[in-house]
């Protein structure tokens, strides 16, 4: 009877704290790893599977293990479109974080209400399919476009600009695009700097000039970090972009990934391509994170 | 005669349609240890910022050594400011926090290395260049961001709130710290605290504000005994206050009706039928079993607290208030549930004028004199 009764308190026990601390932890994380597990996770293996394998003869991948892949991707002429990729992902970085920085210390100066709207307004074109809005740009850009148009009508230029088909339309594209991920976790960096900070260096006898130099960007370092990343690795990715305004003589590597997988059915050669930039991506997140980068700030660019 | 080292005349702040700050106006004197007191929201940062620079004023002079600093940007004053929340750089070890005023001006680093050392050494921080803020506790922050602006050898310093994060233990040895610093360096300092005891121990001078308004300046025991509005008279200490009216002034001995009965005290410059309060210190009032002349006032005893050195008592009125008296022990107590006379010492009370005339006067246009008269506290 004592024994039974003591069953049950510990039953009850475990049930109580069953309820009590596992119940909500599986209630709130479990739908979050499900999806991370089944849209993320397993397509990843999946896609790392694949590049270990070999092209079939009509498509499709044939399940025998191989390193031809990553070895084909030392060939020069990827290696040129590495290159490339990486010199258009470091500049539409830097040309964002030199337009976002800015932008983002003015919002954050603003009352609560315009920040909103500022915010907004940079949020809003978001909502409206990317593909039409690089359509869009082409009929700006193009040579009897809106710009050419403009500036020919006020006499800046004699002749069209050919813009269209050129580095710098890629990069203007591609600067439009990903100019929120850059402007999001700069935002939320300094709007987060506390301003008492900025006041005590000016009370110590920095001038505007310095006490941004020696306190507002070191310690916004974080958002500065965050917006890169968020730039840099789409840059590579995005395949549209260059495709649309960029023609078919700007390949990068997105062009090429998409390439491997619709054009050349060489879905292994693709994955591996794939992966290249799945580590990228990990290893530069690995360093923000290790050098003191807040998770946070990269996470607002989402 | 005492050198004025800031002055604030007729100063306003509005943020939008709150007026923060009213037609505020103080002298400061060189090496004087003021507090600015009252409750939160009553103005008294405002006012510390006003003078750092950190926001401009609406109207009035901020003058700082007889110049005229309005259109000084914070880093052109030669004041400094101690942050509430310490407001230590992050990204910088302590030396570099300590030596950020004078790399800002570009002071040579032998000599700044010097100083740092010094600085670090009168604030008891000794071997703690190399760390970083977050690896100090609150107190050794504190002792930072005091190190941090002194450094720079500010004419004033201004110390906004420097001991509200820190437990009550390390609060009392900062205090002793402060002081002991202020004394040794014969600077200004002009420290913000809602705290009236810190204020009291602390202070040579206390301005205490309230919605704004400057209520009263004067040293301590002047705030203490000789409050000039019952708002002081409420803030600071205990005290027992009375409404009234007073029915005769004979040669500035005057009987007023209180709500509870009639009370005799001495004060000048009243008038009769004008509106009071009468405000007395716990230790002030007397009770006895029969009635003195001149005083009214009934109540039940209704408890005895023996707290030491002294006895806190209750009695109960009428009319439901309580009055505090404390006694000191040794005296004989009058048995719980008898009935008493509440009574003083004729000059132990304070008589102020009602706060319903003020605010009229503060209501009317600014300029009148009566007005200038009443809100310019000239010390």
């Amino acid at each position: 009877m004592y024994r039974g009764d003591r069953m049950e308190t510990v039953n009850k026990k475990l049930v109580n704290n069953f309820n009590k601390a596992i119940m909500p932890i599986i209630t709130m994380v479990g739908p979050v790893t499900f999806w991370l597990l089944l849209f993320v996770l397993i397509p990843l293996i999946y896609v790392l599977g694949i590049s270990f394998m070999e092209k079939g003869v009509y498509g499709g991948v044939e399940a025998t293990f191989t390193l031809a892949n990553y070895k084909a991707l030392f060939d020069p002429l990827y290696l040129n479109i590495f290159l490339r990729s990486l010199i258009i992902a470091a500049a539409t970085t830097f040309l964002c974080l030199i337009i976002g920085y800015p932008f983002a210390y003015f919002i954050s100066k603003r009352s609560p209400m315009t920040r909103v709207i500022l915010l907004m307004l940079v949020i809003i074109p978001f909502w409206t399919n990317s593909l039409i809005r690089t359509y869009g740009w082409i009929i700006i850009l193009r040579t009897e476009g809106l710009l050419n148009q403009v500036l020919m009508t006020f006499h800046i230029i004699k002749e069209p600009l050919k813009i269209m088909y050129t580095n710098i339309a890629v990069m203007i594209g591609m600067v439009y695009t990903l100019f929120p991920f850059m402007v999001l976790p700069l935002y939320s960096s300094i709007e987060k700097l506390d301003k008492s900070l900025l006041e005590a260096a000016n009370d110590l006898g920095a001038k505007p000039r310095n006490s941004f130099l020696k306190v507002t960007l070191p310690l916004t370092k974080s958002g500065i970090f965050a917006g890169s990343i968020l730039v840099f690795i789409p840059t590579l990715g995005y395949f549209f972009i260059p495709d649309l305004l960029g023609g078919s003589k700007i390949m990068l590597i997105g062009n090429l990934i998409k390439n491997q997988f619709l054009t050349a059915r060489n879905w292994p050669l693709g994955a591996a391509l794939s992966m290249v930039l799945i580590v990228l991506t990990i290893v530069l997140v690995g360093i923000y994170s290790k050098t003191g980068g807040d998770m946070e700030d990269i996470g607002r660019g989402f | 005669m005492k050198k004025i080292i800031i002055k604030l005349e007729h100063v306003d702040k509005c943020f939008e349609k709150n007026h923060i700050v009213k037609d505020l106006s103080l002298e400061i004197y060189e090496g004087e240890f003021l507090t600015m007191l009252g409750p939160s929201g009553c103005g008294k940062t405002t006012t510390l910022r006003m003078l750092a620079g950190f926001e401009d004023s609406t109207n009035g002079i901020i003058s700082v050594e007889g110049e005229d600093v309005r259109n000084k940007a914070p880093y052109e004053r030669n004041l400094n400011t101690v942050f509430q929340n310490y407001a230590l750089f992050p990204h910088m070890n302590i030396y570099d926090n300590v030596a950020f005023g004078l790399s800002m001006k570009k002071v040579n680093k032998a000599e700044i290395k010097e100083r740092v050392k010094e600085m670090l050494e009168l604030v008891q921080l000794k071997g703690f260049e190399k760390r970083k803020p977050d690896q100090l506790s609150g107190g050794q922050k504190q002792r930072v961001a005091i190190a941090r602006a002194l450094i720079n050898k500010p004419k004033v310093l201004l110390l906004d709130e420097p001991l509200g994060a820190l437990d009550l233990k390390l609060r009392k040895q900062m205090q002793m710290e402060l002081k002991r610093l202020q004394k040794k360096l014969g600077i200004t300092f002009i420290y913000v605290t809602h705290d009236q005891e810190e204020a009291l121990t602390m202070s040579d001078r206390i301005a205490i504000m309230n919605g704004g308004i400057l209520e009263q300046v004067g040293t301590p025991d002047e705030i203490y005994e000789r409050p000039v509005s019952k708002f002081v008279a409420d803030f600071i200490g205990e005290s027992n206050i009375f409404s009234g009216t007073i029915r005769a002034n004979n040669g500035d001995y005057l009987k007023i009706d209180v709500d509870e009965g009639q009370v005799v005290s001495y004060a000048k410059g009243f008038m009769e039928d004008e509106q009071v309060y009468v405000s007395v210190r716990p230790e002030k009032i007397n009770m006895s079993m029969q009635s003195i002349e001149g005083f009214s006032i009934v109540g039940i005893v209704k408890e005895h607290v023996y707290v030491g050195s002294m006895i806190k008592s209750i009695v109960v009125l009428s009319s439901g208030e309580e009055i505090k008296i404390n006694r000191l022990t040794g005296e004989d107590l009058i048995p719980i549930g008898k009935k008493v006379y509440i009574h003083w010492n004729v000059k132990d009370a304070v008589v102020m004028h009602s706060k319903d005339n003020e605010e009229k006067f503060i209501g009317e246009e600014r300029g009148l004199d009566f007005i200038e008269n009443k809100r310019t506290i000239s010390v």
